[in-house]
């Protein structure tokens, strides 16, 4: 079983494309795309046990550090550019997310929504917010820069990225389209640069 | 998977070729021996066999142990053999000392049939894509039409990756450890200080030195003393060796005093009665002159293009001698002609000697990788 953003993401790959993933963990992304779309990808990974994960799933892993940049990529070199559930956890994300649209024709990002309804009870509750797509307690989460929809697509705005397409998901993992910054746990975009 | 264990006791067994053989020097080679070892079963499909290069310095006993000699464990013994990363219960592994070499491949102290004496300054200077060459008819001899993986750390990743550009329907994988594309000037640098050392040696004598009954010694140590420094990182001798001096007190003496020095010398002594001066020379050179770029004007990923081996390249972060960034320009090649490739940088304080080191993540890296090429050729 795959992850409902994966397959919303596989939804959204042209066969045969080129891909680039940012953050590609242990490579399952990478090898369902290469099984159901045929596609050539290459992932990037930190963590050296993902990356041993990453192999024995059969997919091309490099081990770099995203926040040093994509500066060995060429412009445009990959058709498709995946940053999926990391961008929250990168330190230097404009630079990254800036860096993804000139390396891939288009980028796919998804994130936890930290506007959705429950983290923003928790919060007023008084707490830190926790969830499954959050699992992580405030002294030792990985994630550094939470945002909503709302802040995403402001940033998206500031560094002249389109929004093609967008998709939010609610905690069943079916889609939701009433008031997706209340109600989506995770959104996933479709961005390109524009012009 | 079983516990990893020793290939065992193995023999090593040689192939005489009698078809020339023409060097890139121009120089033609009549006849010429090479030395080997397997490992492991060759399947009926004949197509689980790895090709394992040897460095600098290296031999045709990669794995196993010499009957009755337990210190005689092969230069790669802890990669290669039962369960371990290069897995023998799996793959049929081959190591073969180049030609040049002083183990028993046809090399400057080989008798020239022409003259019946040692070839010293005659014998040709030979290239990496030279030692490719005669691998391949050792291929030929052992009919294996394909490789599952050629291999090799330092040079022997070099010769990997020239298998990948001159015999590219021959290997599936190229597994490229600890390489440059091509030696920077400072490593130039070094190799000639080190060829410098050796024939200036007055034992030299131009090469023919084994008509003379002696042997370059001091040179050859020397060579060793400064290939060892390059070898290591700032790091890792500080850690083994650091300040420590062998007594107590300076003793304000040219004698050794320091442990790094002792253990410099008990290198450069130990190598010289293992190893030919002349192949030393030869292998720098062969070194020195590796450029696959050159033959596309430059251009790296212009000279990769006709390969088409998955690749696995690995460096390892504290390695200053081919640093992570020359495995880079590699990756970022074979990105270009999106070959496919994974690459990893290990995490090692050991420098360039790395490759030859037991590493927790190096050899998850490879196991994990040959597992899959075993699944693919049905080893």
């Amino acid at each position: 079983m795959i992850r409902p953003d994966l397959a919303v993401i596989a939804g959204w790959i042209k066969p045969g494309a080129k891909v680039l993933d940012l953050g590609c963990g242990d490579g399952l992304l990478l090898s369902h795309l290469q099984q159901a779309k045929q596609i050539s990808g290459y992932g990037i990974e930190i963590d050296p046990q993902s990356v041993v994960a990453s192999i024995r799933n059969g997919v091309n892993v490099l081990q770099m550090n995203l926040e040093t940049g994509l500066s060995g990529f060429d412009d445009r070199s990959f058709d498709t550019v995946i940053l999926s559930q990391t961008l929250q956890a990168t330190k230097h994300t404009e630079t990254i997310l800036r860096d993804m649209l000139r390396v891939g024709r288009e980028g796919i990002v998804t994130f936890p929504n930290f506007g959705y309804w429950r983290n923003r009870l928790q919060v007023m509750l008084g707490r830190m917010p926790k969830s499954e797509a959050m699992p992580y307690e405030w002294f030792n989460t990985p994630n550094v820069h939470l945002c909503t929809l709302e802040d995403f697509e402001a940033l998206c705005g500031l560094i002249g990225a389109r929004v093609a397409e967008r998709l939010v998901i609610g905690p069943q993992g079916h889609s939701v389209r009433f008031c997706p910054n209340l109600t989506g746990s995770l959104a996933i975009y479709r961005i390109q640069p524009r012009g | 998977m079983n516990a990893p264990r020793s290939v065992g006791d193995v023999t090593p067994s040689t192939a005489r070729f009698d078809q020339p053989l023409r060097l890139a020097s121009g120089v033609t080679l009549q006849q010429f021996d090479l030395v080997y070892e397997t490992y492991g079963q060759l399947n009926a499909e004949r197509s689980n066999a790895i090709l394992v290069c040897h460095a600098l310095s290296g031999t045709h006993h990669v794995a196993g142990t010499y009957a009755g000699d337990s210190r005689s464990a092969g230069w790669w013994d802890n990669m290669v053999g039962p369960g371990k990363p290069v897995d023998t219960d799996r793959f049929f592994v081959v190591g073969v000392n180049n030609l040049g070499g002083c183990n028993g491949s046809t090399g400057p102290s080989s008798i020239d049939p022409a003259t019946g004496h040692p070839y010293g300054s005659k014998f040709p200077f030979v290239t990496v894509e030279d030692w490719v060459h005669a691998q391949a008819r050792l291929a030929d001899h052992l009919q294996i039409p394909r490789f599952a993986a050629v291999m090799g750390g330092s040079l022997g990743a070099m010769q990997a990756l020239q298998w990948t550009l001159t015999y590219p329907d021959r290997l599936g994988h190229a597994i490229v450890i600890a390489a440059a594309p091509s030696l920077s000037a400072q490593n130039i640098g070094f190799n000639e200080v080190a060829r410098q050392a050796i024939t200036t040696d007055p034992a030299f004598h131009g090469g023919d030195y084994y008509t003379q009954g002696v042997i370059p010694e001091r040179g050859l140590r020397l060579a060793r003393m400064l290939g060892h420094i390059t070898y290591l990182s700032d790091d890792a001798m500080m850690e083994k060796f650091g300040r420590d001096l062998l007594t107590d007190q300076p003793r304000f003496s040219l004698d050794v005093e320091f442990e790094i020095e002792s253990y410099l010398r008990h290198q450069g002594d130990k190598f010289t009665t293992r190893f030919d001066a002349n192949t030393y020379l030869i292998m720098t050179k062969a070194l020195d002159y590796f450029d696959p770029a050159s033959q596309a004007g430059g251009n790296l990923s212009a000279a990769l293009a006709g390969a088409r081996a998955r690749f696995l390249v690995l460096s390892f972060t504290t390695d200053w001698r081919f640093s992570p960034a020359r495995s880079r320009e590699i990756v970022k090649a074979l990105l270009d002609n999106s070959l496919a490739v994974s690459y990893a940088e290990i995490e090692s304080t050991q420098g360039h000697d790395a490759f030859l080191m037991e590493n927790e993540d190096y050899f998850a890296v490879v196991r994990a990788y040959l597992a899959r090429v075993a699944d693919e050729v049905g080893a």
